[in-house]
């Protein structure tokens, strides 16, 4: 075990000491290290940043647009899933419509949402909204039609409503493909609410990325970036650690 | 319940399974079905259960027709019909609950049951960390805490080793009677068929003494 982390350490600590070595020295073989920042000026301006209550601002703006946006695209994206996956009228109603609107990557739409959307705020939580939804709906939709059927079977022979299995078997059944579809969203939010703050945005953590690409602060740039991957990671974890313990009846869930 | 079934015809798609079958059921009787492997016997009980509807004839539970499922029609499922996530005790309280039991009062009832299967102790156990044989006397529980008055059995003691067979076959046997419930089972095993039958149906051969011999003979045509 203590093994297996001093690897991991030590995979780590050489990936930044070839960063440092590479940018510092100013290594130039075809791609061009010494236009980059290095590992010890981006650490330095890190640090400084946190001490920064724009920086806090900016990371308020960037959750608060992925968080409602994947709020509505979780709660949208998973009833229709199982509307269109339980209803033959509705799924013809609707099915089309989506399949004419899913091929197009949710960026595209920055233009339609300014226009659309009395303001950029509600436009970027529009982008990321789209985004998310396909892959929950998606999902949810695959879990519906995959139940077994002896588990309806089962509750109709109790006695059981529409109802009833709608609320005790569909959606619990369906749980892990939907949880699968939630990671999937939230890695494809990031992506777009990143992308469209640095067109339209104002405040957030893509924003100020783009924004100081713009001023020729490279260090600037790295640390956006850090913080990017950094948000992307705590939210997944917290995405997965929600879908562990609601499915935890899974057989490969046994130790965990 | 009595059930009485005319000239039925079900299957799947367009290939039937069962053709013009004729089968009556007395209200408080336990009629054993048996037959080859896939011969239909799951199907019938499917039909019987309002799962599955008839393309030809007439299926009448107290001379009504069967139309969809109902709480007074339970069936005991071949492979396990227990929901995975939840624990045996929960899925003992399911039909309880579906009909709005109070929590504390369907814990009491699933718990007796529970503990006349012989699964004290297992009621926070999930499906997954119990055996075959014990899931299927989860299943019992589930079946017998449900209270309907005409019960379909899909070889329902298949995984049980011969002591607790046994054990589960009285048990089961002594609360239909109690109840007077009407029983339609399912099973491979003639002398199963021989024990508990009031009467044996040999699926395409007709009803049959209920006799070892005269079983046999029948299911090898
Ligand atoms: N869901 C289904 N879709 C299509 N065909 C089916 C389905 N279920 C069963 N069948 C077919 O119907 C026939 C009868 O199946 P059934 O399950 O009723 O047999 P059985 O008598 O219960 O067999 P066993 O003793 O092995 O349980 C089989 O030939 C099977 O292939
Ligand atoms: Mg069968």
């Amino acid at each position: 075990m203590a093994r297996r982390w001093v690897l991991r350490v030590v995979s780590l600590a050489a990936g930044l000491l070839l960063w440092q070595v590479l940018t510092a020295s100013g290594v130039r073989l075809w791609l061009r290290f010494d236009q980059l920042p290095t590992a010890v000026e981006v650490a330095e301006r890190f640090a400084r940043q946190l001490t920064r209550a724009e920086f806090y601002g900016d990371l308020g703006s960037s959750l608060a647009r992925i968080g409602l946006g994947f709020l509505l695209a979780a709660v949208v994206g998973t009833a229709l899933g199982v509307v269109v996956a339980r209803s033959r009228v509705l799924g013809d109603l609707v099915q089309p419509l989506l399949e004419v609107v899913r091929p197009i990557p949710a960026i595209a739409l920055v233009p339609i949402a300014i226009l659309l959307f009395p303001t950029d705020e509600q436009g970027i939580v529009f982008i990321t909204f789209v985004a998310a939804f396909f892959p929950i709906l998606v999902s949810t939709r695959h879990a519906v039609r995959a139940l077994p059927t002896t588990w309806e079977d089962a509750l109709r022979t109790m006695g059981g409503s529409r109802r009833q299995v709608l609320v005790r078997v569909v959606l619990p059944g369906a749980l892990p493909g939907v949880f699968g579809g939630l990671s999937v969203g939230m890695g494809v939010a990031w992506i777009c609410v990143i992308s469209a703050e640095m067109i339209s945005g104002r405040y957030g953590v893509g924003y100020r990325t783009w924004q100081a690409y713009t001023v020729v602060d490279y260090p600037g740039v790295v640390v956006g970036m850090v913080t990017i991957g950094l948000l992307g990671r705590v939210t997944a974890g917290v995405v997965e650690l929600l879908g562990r313990r609601a499915t935890r009846w899974l057989p490969g869930e046994a130790r965990s | 319940m009595s059930v009485r079934i005319e000239g039925l015809t079900a299957g799947y798609g367009r290939s039937a399974v069962l053709r013009g079958l004729d089968l009556v059921v007395a209200e408080g009787e336990l009629l054993v079905v048996v037959g080859p492997s896939g011969c239909g016997k799951s199907t019938l009980l499917r039909v019987v259960a309002g799962l599955l509807p008839g393309t030809a004839g007439r299926v009448l539970v107290d001379g009504v027709p069967v139309r969809g499922t109902s709480r007074d029609r339970a069936l005991v499922f071949q492979d396990d019909g227990l929901l995975p996530w939840r624990d045996a005790l929960r899925n003992v309280e399911l039909p309880l609950a579906l009909r709005g039991v109070p929590r504390a009062e369907r814990r009491v009832r699933a718990r007796g049951w529970l503990d006349r299967v012989g699964l004290a102790g297992f009621e926070r156990h999930l499906p997954r960390e119990l055996s075959g044989g014990m899931r299927q006397r989860v299943q019992l529980a589930r079946t017998l805490a449900q209270e309907p008055r005409l019960v379909l059995m899909d070889e329902p003691f298949g995984a049980l080793d011969a002591r607790t067979r046994s054990a589960m076959q009285e048990l089961v046997m002594a609360v239909l009677r109690e109840t007077g419930t009407t029983t339609i089972f399912v099973t491979h095993d003639v002398d199963e068929a021989v024990r508990l039958g009031d009467r044996v149906v040999v699926l395409g051969a007709g009803e049959v003494d209920v006799r070892r011999e005269a079983i046999l003979a029948a299911v090898m045509g």
